[in-house]
């Protein structure tokens, strides 16, 4: 995600005449906005404990003790242990490193197919437009699961796969609401200015259009992220994707919804992960998209 | 603009066509069949079933008798359930599976919209974090968990609600509604703040402002419309995923909807039932995104003059 | 039941809003479309505070109406077409076979026969059929019904996945593959209305039991004539108002995944024994949903209990628990044609690696039985030889024996398994075992329900997941999986002298006593090859009002909800909410 933006950026920096200053003025708007900074820093730290993960969990993530079974939080284990005797936390950093990659990796795809089908639709429009949005439409209709065990059945069990069938539905929304934003913003003066300025098509999708079509797009894709970590649970229960004991947020929260009743710091702890990230990632996003709003800087 | 309907549900035809013919093939050449069952089923049994159900003619014959029954609107008998035809199964559900979707959507709406409107006001204050991140609750709680939660909560602790059925007892709704809705209204809310805020930074909401109107009015008469474009856009494919993603709500509250049969036909590998359930959702996603591309364009002065004028 | 005012009100409000929704989003009467949501989420709110009144288990246990929770929705009611455990409840409370079980005892009992008589060292079997057994029409339920209707349940182009239950019956075989065409060949005939005489290949001690089960129920021959042919799997004769049956009730109302509503029938011959004037069966496929439907007073009865609250639940005085053990056993298919399982002290290895106590005392929550062999203790008598037991330095020696001294040299292992929490649950836990104990590699996959059947068939698996339920109260329906190439075997197992003893012998066998000493000695010979590694014998788990009487748990987990009755003076123990 982050270098989708980067890159974006460097559109319009390319462009504006006083390019450099207002990357430099979008850094430090971004840097002012303390929740943006609290939800990167945040973000920061999930991503380099999930790293670090194998050299510092507190336990073995396979070592089981069946005759402790599911334990409240205590001083050996501080979110508890499961029903299978193992330490929460440490299923919890093992499923962050999943769960953050299928995340990012996942969103990454679909932003990048979405975002230029959308563009190109959206700008270049009749009967283009016509036959890319509706590709669109039977993609969104064929029947999910069956390409999901298809997909396993052709190309077997790959992480790889995962990503590639996340993307696979999570770009067509994102394609839709790119292409209402570039539509819309095709007829505005200084699209209409840059094309009889004879720039080309290319140039002013990745130049003008693009850039201020950021703000949903942005917007979006930090709500995809977490919703394509639940996802991937969901894969992973039809045997695509990651198998037990290997675990991810979206699964240790289905278990764990499973046992609220019982077990609840099985379902809260995980929760809290998600959701944490979650924000951190919507404030980061609305902090970016502050910053890179050109004309909302202008008042 | 009816030019441009007309020539939308124009284009519909071939996909459905495709979305068809991809489907048909597809789930043949998935692993298993509809018999399959954990108890080996007799090569003899077997061979009778597949007479039964015309499995024994050639694949593109199958497939064009197929093609031949849709045409006349029939959608053939579902492998699962034995006596029951796919268009009585579908016409059971769906109007159960609409009005759910409806009153989700809704509530997503009703919750989504005025989060996002409000929070766009006073952006980065607490006018803004704090009904947003109330409507992002309901993301990172999906269905599964929103919904047994609800139930302990208002059905079991407080006894409120009843906790499962649709339409038998009274009240007997709210609770689905709530847990099939909370998903979306965190993204009506965020997509709708995005928008505004986009639009509260243009030069004619100035110039409104300019004007000395007061600022509800400019952002109900003026703002709003373009605000909500992104919300629009999302809508269409909402609604039709809402049917799918009626499946876990309509589980766990033991709704007999369409949702339950659209999952669980994959499951079963009920051939006509996914082809059933196919069709209709293709009809139904062609539909709404028609619907939401001509409601973006309404709300969007511009391209509406463009369609209506020029009617590509 | 019936909604309130506020419900109609309501949905006045949303046919208003589904008209003007979405045009009030185009208009520019925006600040109308707020309010009027608001309006809609008020007369949601509104419905709450109505009526609520009474749960089901009060009404019911006024009315003489049980509420119980099925499962799943049934594909059907017809016996001769579908097949399934909630089908299974269904059919038997609207259909009655020739003998019925005992629920205590499980020994068959007079159900549409009065009595029976064996003749030719019991290769010959004389029903006498209760004159006064009626057809929910009035009509008498005769021989030749029978005759008919097992014609229907054999024919080849029926496609019943159950006519092998009739396949003892003397042709009946040869006629359902096709073989011989004409059914007057088959060993059943009807000597007059009420007498029916079924020949069966060789003495088959268990031909009774079978009786009881839904594939050998008689249906009414008119009315499935009146909708199409006698092999006709698609017609709606089991519809509402069409149907016609034997049983202790009748189908009044039948709503698509909602509920299927059944009254007491005036005509059962043993009428004077029903006491409940109805039954409403709920399909509750949610298992977390069907205890709180439970706990709510929505549901008498729940087809199964969520391992996790069965702790709570056990805890509470005079619980509404109730677990039995029950005809199944969980274990895993080994494929014995993949190394490295292809050799045999491996295999016995891995078994003996598996601490089954640890695994029913932690992971199952002691709902469940260790099991050292395929066939569950006393089946009717019957109890499986134990030749092992859990021995992990045993199973290191033969780990080593066969080549891989502390795990050295593995080539890997692969567990497959059907999605779902309990088998995930117990492929994590032995996965463990197997690590920890032999230090050996193995990986889990679980794949969807039709993939792995698929897998299982095409034997393509090193180990996966099985479980099987008995069909009738026999060691012959456990033992007879393993037969050569039999269709449920999937091991690759095949050993002549096995075959001989369950397919020759055994059947053959003059008492009971030698014919369970043939059973031992197969069964002996199976475990010592370890075809499959068995770890546990099911239960069947359930939630039953305290105001429910007459249900015995059995090892068939058979319900007659002819017994029940519902006594209104008793009510749920305190702290269940």
């Amino acid at each position: 995600m982050s270098s989708q933006v980067s890159t974006d950026s460097q559109g319009l920096l390319d462009e504006a005449e006083q390019g450099a200053s207002l990357w430099q003025d979008a850094w430090i708007r971004l840097r002012r906005n303390r929740m943006a900074v609290a939800g990167g820093v945040t973000l920061l730290l999930f991503i380099i404990l999930a790293i670090l993960t194998p050299w510092i969990a507190p336990y073995n993530y396979e070592a089981q003790d069946l005759d402790l079974g599911a334990s409240a939080p205590s001083a050996a284990h501080w979110l508890g242990t499961d029903v299978f005797g193992r330490d929460v936390l440490t299923q919890i950093m093992y499923g962050g490193r999943v769960s953050l990659a299928v995340g990012f990796i996942a969103t990454a795809v679909a932003l990048l197919i979405g975002v230029t089908w959308g563009a190109v639709a959206g700008y270049v429009g009749g009967r283009v437009d016509a036959v890319m949005m509706r590709m669109v439409d039977i993609l969104y209709a064929l029947p999910f699961m069956i390409f999901i065990v298809l997909l396993m059945v052709v190309f077997g069990r790959n992480v790889l796969l995962l990503f590639l069938a996340i993307g696979a539905v999570e770009w067509l929304t994102m394609a839709r609401i790119m292409r209402s934003q570039v539509q819309s913003l095709r007829q505005q003066e200084f699209v209409e200015a840059a094309i009889s300025l004879g720039l080309s098509p290319t140039a002013i999708i990745r130049k003008h259009v693009v850039p201020n079509a950021l703000g949903p797009i942005i917007v979006y894709t930090t709500l995809t992220i977490p919703s394509v970590m639940l996802l991937e649970a969901f894969l992973s229960f039809l045997g695509l994707g990651i198998q037990p004991p290997q675990t991810s947020w979206g699964l240790l929260i289905s278990y764990g919804a499973e046992t609220m009743e019982e077990y609840p710091w099985l379902l809260i702890f995980p929760g809290l992960a998600l959701t944490t990230t979650l924000f951190s990632l919507n404030f980061l996003g609305d902090g970016l998209r502050d910053a890179l709003d050109v004309r909302g800087s202008k008042d | 603009m009816l030019r441009f309907i007309l020539s939308r549900l124009l284009q519909a035809i071939p996909v459905i066509f495709i979305v068809i013919t991809a489907t048909f093939f597809l789930v043949r050449a998935a692993p298993g069949g509809p018999f399959d069952a954990e108890k080996v089923v007799l090569p003899e049994v077997k061979r009778a079933l597949e007479a039964q159900y015309r499995l024994d003619l050639p694949l593109h014959e199958q497939y064009f008798a197929y093609l031949g029954d849709l045409a006349q609107g029939e959608l053939g008998p579902s492998f699962k359930y034995p006596g029951r035809s796919v268009n009585e199964i579908l016409f059971s559900g769906l109007p159960v599976t609409a009005e759910l979707g409806l009153y989700a959507l809704l509530i997503a709406l009703l919750i989504g919209v005025t989060a996002g409107v409000f929070a766009s006001l006073k952006p980065n204050t607490r006018q803004d974090y704090i009904p947003m991140s109330l409507a992002m609750i309901g993301i990172c709680m999906p269905s599964f968990l929103l919904g047994p939660l609800l139930v302990l909560v208002f059905g079991i602790y407080l006894e409120w609600l009843p906790i499962s059925g649709w339409g038998a007892i009274p009240g007997d709704k709210v609770l689905p509604s709530i847990t099939l809705g909370a998903a979306y209204a965190a993204y009506v809310a965020r997509l709708s703040r995005a928008g505004m805020l986009e639009i509260l930074s243009q030069d004619y909401i100035r110039t409104a402002r300019a004007k000395g109107l007061p600022e509800w009015l400019v952002v109900v008469k003026h703002a709003l419309r373009g605000g909500l474009i992104p919300v629009v856009a999302f809508l269409g494919p909402a609604f039709a995923g809402l049917l799918a993603g009626s499946f876990v709500v309509e589980t766990i509250f033991q709704i007999p909807g369409l949702g339950r049969f659209y999952v669980q036909a994959a499951f079963n590998r009920d051939y006509t039932m996914i082809l059933g359930t196919t069709v209709f959702l293709s009809s139904l996603i062609v539909l709404f995104n028609l619907v939401s591309d001509v409601a973006a364009a309404w709300l969007n002065p511009r391209l509406r003059s463009q369609i209506s004028g020029g009617g590509k | 039941m019936r909604p309130c005012r506020a419900t109609d009100r309501a949905g006045t409000h949303t046919n208003k809003l589904r008209k003007t929704g979405m045009d009030s989003v185009i208009d520019r009467q925006h600040s109308r479309f707020l309010p009027r949501t608001l309006i809609l989420l008020l007369a949601l709110g509104l419905l709450s505070g109505c009526g609520g009144g009474e749960s089901n288990v009060v009404s019911g246990n006024r009315d003489g109406i049980l509420h119980y929770g099925n499962g799943a929705e049934p594909q059907g009611l017809d016996p001769h077409v579908v097949t399934g455990v909630p089908e299974n409840h269904l059919i038997r409370a609207l259909f009655e076979g020739l003998a019925v079980k005992n629920p205590i005892t499980l020994e068959p009992e007079p159900g549409v026969a009065e009595r029976w008589e064996f003749s030719d060292e019991g290769r010959i079997i004389t029903f006498y059929l209760n004159p006064d057994a009626k057809w929910s029409n009035g009509e008498q339920v005769t021989a030749s019904d029978y005759v008919w209707s097992w014609n229907r349940a054999l024919h080849p182009e029926t496609g019943n996945l159950y006519s092998y239950m009739l396949y003892p019956v003397a042709n009946a075989e040869a006629y359902s593959k096709g073989e011989i065409a004409d059914f007057g060949e088959v060993g059943v005939k009807a000597l007059d209305d009420t007498t029916l005489e079924v020949t069966l290949n060789t003495p088959t001690p268990y031909f009774i039991q079978l009786m009881d089960h839904y594939s050998t129920f008689a249906v009414h021959p008119e009315t499935l004539l009146q909708f199409g042919k006698m092999t006709d799997r698609f017609t709606p004769w089991t519809r509402v108002g069409n149907i016609v049956s034997n049983g202790a009730f009748v189908l009044t109302d039948w709503a698509l995944n909602r509920h299927i509503k059944m009254a007491k029938s005036d005509l059962y011959w043993d009428r004077d024994k029903v006491n409940l004037n109805g039954v409403v069966f709920y399909p509750t496929e949610n298992v977390v949903s069907e205890e709180r439907m439970f706990r709510v007073e929505q549901l008498h009865y729940t087809q199964v209990a969520p391992l996790d609250k069965i702790p709570v639940y056990r805890e509470l005085a005079d619980t509404p628990y109730v677990q039995a053990p029950y005809l199944g056993t969980y274990y895993y298919l080994v494929n014995t044609d993949r190394p490295p399982v292809d050799n045999v002290k491996v295999r016995q290895a891995l078994s003996m690696a598996v601490d089954r106590d640890k695994l029913v005392r932690s992971v199952l929550q002691h709902t469940a039985v260790p099991a050292y062999s395929i066939t569950p203790p006393d089946t009717l008598g019957y109890y499986p030889p134990q030749i092992f037991s859990y021995d992990p330095d045993k199973a290191r020696a033969l780990l080593a024996e066969a080549g891989y001294p502390n795990g050295e040299g593995w080539p890997g292992l692969e567990i497959i398994y059907n999605t779902q929490e309990a088998h995930r649950k117990i492929a994590v836990a032995i996965q463990q075992m197997w690590k920890s104990e032999l230090n050996v590699d193995i990986t889990i996959a679980n794949q969807e329900w039709k993939v792995y059947l698929n897998s299982v068939s095409q034997r393509d698996f090193q180990v996966a997941r099985r479980g099987w339920i008995g069909d009738y109260v026999d060691a012959n329906n456990f033992l007879d999986l393993f037969i050569t190439d039999g269709g449920n075997n999937n091991t690759g197992y095949s050993n002549p002298v096995y075959d001989d003893l369950i397919l020759q012998k055994a059947p053959r066998a003059p008492t009971r006593e030698e014919r369970y000493a043939l059973f031992t000695q197969a069964e002996t010979m199976l475990m010592e090859q370890m075809p499959i590694i068995p770890i546990y014998t099911y239960t069947s788990k359930h939630l039953v009002h305290p105001s429910v009487e007459g249900i015995y748990p059995n090892l068939m987990d058979s319900l007659n909800l002819k017994y029940v009755t519902l006594n209104p003076d008793r009510s749920l123990p305190e702290g269940l909410r």
